[in-house]
């Protein structure tokens, strides 16, 4: 696999592994009106991952579909950030993520618009209002949680800290593509400027984490994906060569 | 008094939503929805009433905000005492020493 | 409307001219108020929420609206659990739409429901506690990927017949979020029969999957529309008021004239073998219901009755202290002048 073909497989998996921790809330959001913002950031997500995987398939000219990326590739061929893989079932937690993938994808497509290639600079024009939304979301709720009670203090604030150590994976530097990709480093400073002042108002601490995630696009997972990947694809692979 | 975006009543306070779903046209009356405060209001009215993309302005009101008067044609046009946007009382303030409310 | 029936309506064996309770706030006399809201009524007016109305229309427009709100609600669960293994991801694209557009759905009409002077929080008290009720079709578990093809085909095709009459019910903001929820709910049958076309076009186990599919959804979806019209007995005051247009019996026998010939379409069968056409009625002629099954059902004696309710439950206790926070948050940020009012 060529290195853009590897690099839009990345962004395509970060965007597929969300999406699907996303659609694991339906019926079980906190409001009605929150199953709904979860619906509309997982389809948004979901439609982002279509246009990376397909592309990333094309470029391979190995006859790969989204389809055949999304439901037959094996845990170590996923080439997500660890960040996105990790279980969602606490509010706090989906929202501390939402806000620091989120971020970060708004940097990441703003600098993609000037990108050579223009799949890639075509969908950010498309994806970067999406995520800005996303973005969005996740910061009222951050700002609620961390300063509405002393419970929900509590929980935003174990919610960040448990989320955070695998922050700094999405910043690693990543194969060049001059002109094509940036350099994620070069996204950090842009996503601090956003992300430090949400916490401070949130009076939320920013953790400490003595350890960081390494190593997804790499293809090496928590063991999260794993059971995530059964449930996603078991259904397409049980039935080989069907269409659906 | 039982204020109704008063946190202590249960739930998240009444809105309803007004949409201008293109240029030119007025905003229109769309339903209602439940959220905290007014951010939260708008962007659940996004959510909710314009997933279509039919949504390009968005007025969010807290129903006990809205002022109405009474079309019915026996009650004076502008009678204080049935100002409200719902008849029946759960989305207004109670004046003091009114009975059977 | 997933459901016609409305076991239980609180008020409605009174009669069209049942006077109105003293506890209404009215200034004028009942009488004169009663007779300007049958002259709506009959010139197929639309009642507004500042209108004067019967205590009891009002009790079984709540009861009736909610029961549809809970509905939509109760129906993200069955369709939900299949999100995350949609067998593709267009598939999976259309499954989260469809049940957001469900979420969506269930809103509007509690928006509705609250246009009568009751809280949603009441509301979902009411369902949480068994006293207000949701279709019954959704106590059936969702077993395969077909089913989920079989609930867009056959459930949403039986909502459909009840809904489109609906847009001309009697109350305003009822009828305003019919029509919301027509205009998007078409899609939702066509990619049920399209999920099902392609299963029964596919491979031997994807046509025994569809089969399976439809031999367990063909006849709970007959029993949406509740139970035969002699033994209805709302019936006659809903339709008096407005609220329902055409009875259980003639609403299913539509269903099963439209149904038939998509399955032949479909190329599967359905499972009653009394299933032909009437060419003297012309109507399909069509197998007797089993209803102790629907009224067990009803009762909380169907599959996933418990299920759904304490999936319910929990959604809503573990989310209270997000929605409490929310509160929290906004109370400290109230101006001054209105805190101290």
């Amino acid at each position: 696999m060529s290195p853009l073909a590897a690099y839009a497989l990345g962004l395509g998996d970060d965007a597929l592994i969300l999406a699907q921790r996303l659609g694991e809330w339906a019926a079980r959001a906190p409001q009605i009106e929150e199953d709904l913002a979860l619906a509309n950031i997982a389809l948004d997500l979901l439609g982002q991952a279509r246009t990376l995987l397909t592309y990333a398939g094309e470029l391979e000219q190995a006859g790969r579909d989204e389809d055949d990326l999304a439901y037959l590739r094996d845990d170590r061929e996923f080439r997500n950030v660890q960040l996105v893989e990790l279980p969602g079932g606490d509010f706090a937690v989906t929202m501390a993520r939402q806000l620091i993938f989120s971020a970060y994808q708004y940097e990441l497509y703003t600098a993609l618009l000037g990108s050579a290639d223009e799949t890639l600079a075509g969908l950010a024009g498309k994806a970067v209002k999406e995520v800005a939304y996303h973005r969005d979301h996740a910061t009222q709720w951050v700002l609620r949680l961390g300063d509405g009670t002393d419970l929900s203090h509590e929980r935003m604030q174990a919610g960040l800290d448990q989320v955070w150590p695998y922050t700094a994976e999405l910043f690693d530097p990543a194969s060049q593509l001059p002109g094509i990709a940036t350099d994620p480093a070069t996204l950090r400073p842009a996503w601090e400027t956003y992300v430090t002042p949400v916490l401070r108002e949130a009076t939320l601490e920013r953790p400490q984490p003595r350890w960081r995630s390494r190593g997804g696009r790499d293809g090496l997972h928590t063991e999260h994906l794993g059971h995530l990947l059964s449930e996603m694809q078991h259904l397409h692979r049980s039935h080989p060569g069907a269409t659906w | 008094m039982n204020q109704p975006n008063d946190p202590g009543k249960r739930g998240w306070p009444l809105w309803e939503v007004f949409i201008r779903a293109r240029r030119g046209l007025s905003h229109q009356h769309v339903g209602s929805l439940h959220a905290p405060d007014a951010a939260m209001a708008l962007r659940n009215a996004r959510d909710v009433y314009t997933r279509r993309g039919e949504g390009v302005s968005i007025w969010v009101v807290p129903s006990a905000a809205i002022v109405a008067n009474s079309p019915d044609e026996k009650d004076s046009f502008f009678d204080p005492a049935q100002d409200k946007v719902y008849r029946h009382p759960t989305f207004y303030d109670v004046p003091e020493g009114a009975k059977q409310l | 409307m997933y459901g016609n029936y409305d076991s239980g309506t609180a008020g409605a064996q009174s009669a069209p001219q049942a006077q109105q309770a003293p506890q209404d706030q009215d200034q004028y006399q009942d009488a004169d108020a009663q007779q300007r809201f049958d002259q709506l009524i009959a010139a197929d007016q639309r009642i507004e929420p500042r209108d004067w109305m019967p205590d009891a229309y009002r009790k079984t427009l709540i009861r009736q609206i909610a029961q549809h709100a809970h509905s939509e609600i109760i129906g993200m669960q069955p369709e939900g659990n299949w999100i995350t293994r949609a067998p593709s991801l267009r598939r999976k694209a259309i499954l989260i739409a469809k049940v957001q557009d469900e979420a969506g759905h269930g809103l509007y009409l509690y928006s509705a429901a609250e246009t009568l002077g009751i809280d949603r929080e009441e509301l979902l008290d009411r369902l949480h506690d068994g006293r207000q009720k949701y279709s019954s079709i959704f106590n059936y578990p969702t077993l395969n990927w077909a089913d989920v093809g079989a609930i867009g085909w056959l459930v949403d095709g039986a909502a459909i017949m009840n809904q489109v009459p609906l847009c001309r019910c009697s109350y305003g903001p009822y009828a305003r979020a019919m029509v919301r929820i027509c205009k998007e709910e078409s899609f939702h049958q066509r990619q049920g029969f399209d999920i099902l076309h392609t299963l029964s076009h596919g491979t031997k186990s994807q046509k025994a999957m569809a089969q399976d599919a439809v031999n367990r959804y063909w006849w709970p979806s007959l029993m949406m529309f509740g139970p035969p019209d002699e033994e209805s007995s709302h019936s006659a005051q809903s339709t008096a008021w407005g609220i329902k247009r055409f009875s259980n019996d003639e609403l299913r026998q539509r269903f099963v004239d439209m149904t038939v010939p998509q399955a032949e379409v479909l190329g599967l069968t359905l499972p009653d073998s009394d299933l032909r056409w009437n060419a003297e009625r012309g109507h399909y002629d069509f197998g007797v219901i089993d209803w102790d099954e629907f009224a067990r059902v009803i009762r909380g004696d169907g599959p996933c009755n418990a299920e759904r309710l304490r999936r319910r439950r929990q959604a809503h206790d573990d989310g209270a202290w997000v929605r409490e926070a929310a509160q929290a948050y906004a109370e400290k940020r109230r101006p001054v002048e209105a805190k101290a009012s």
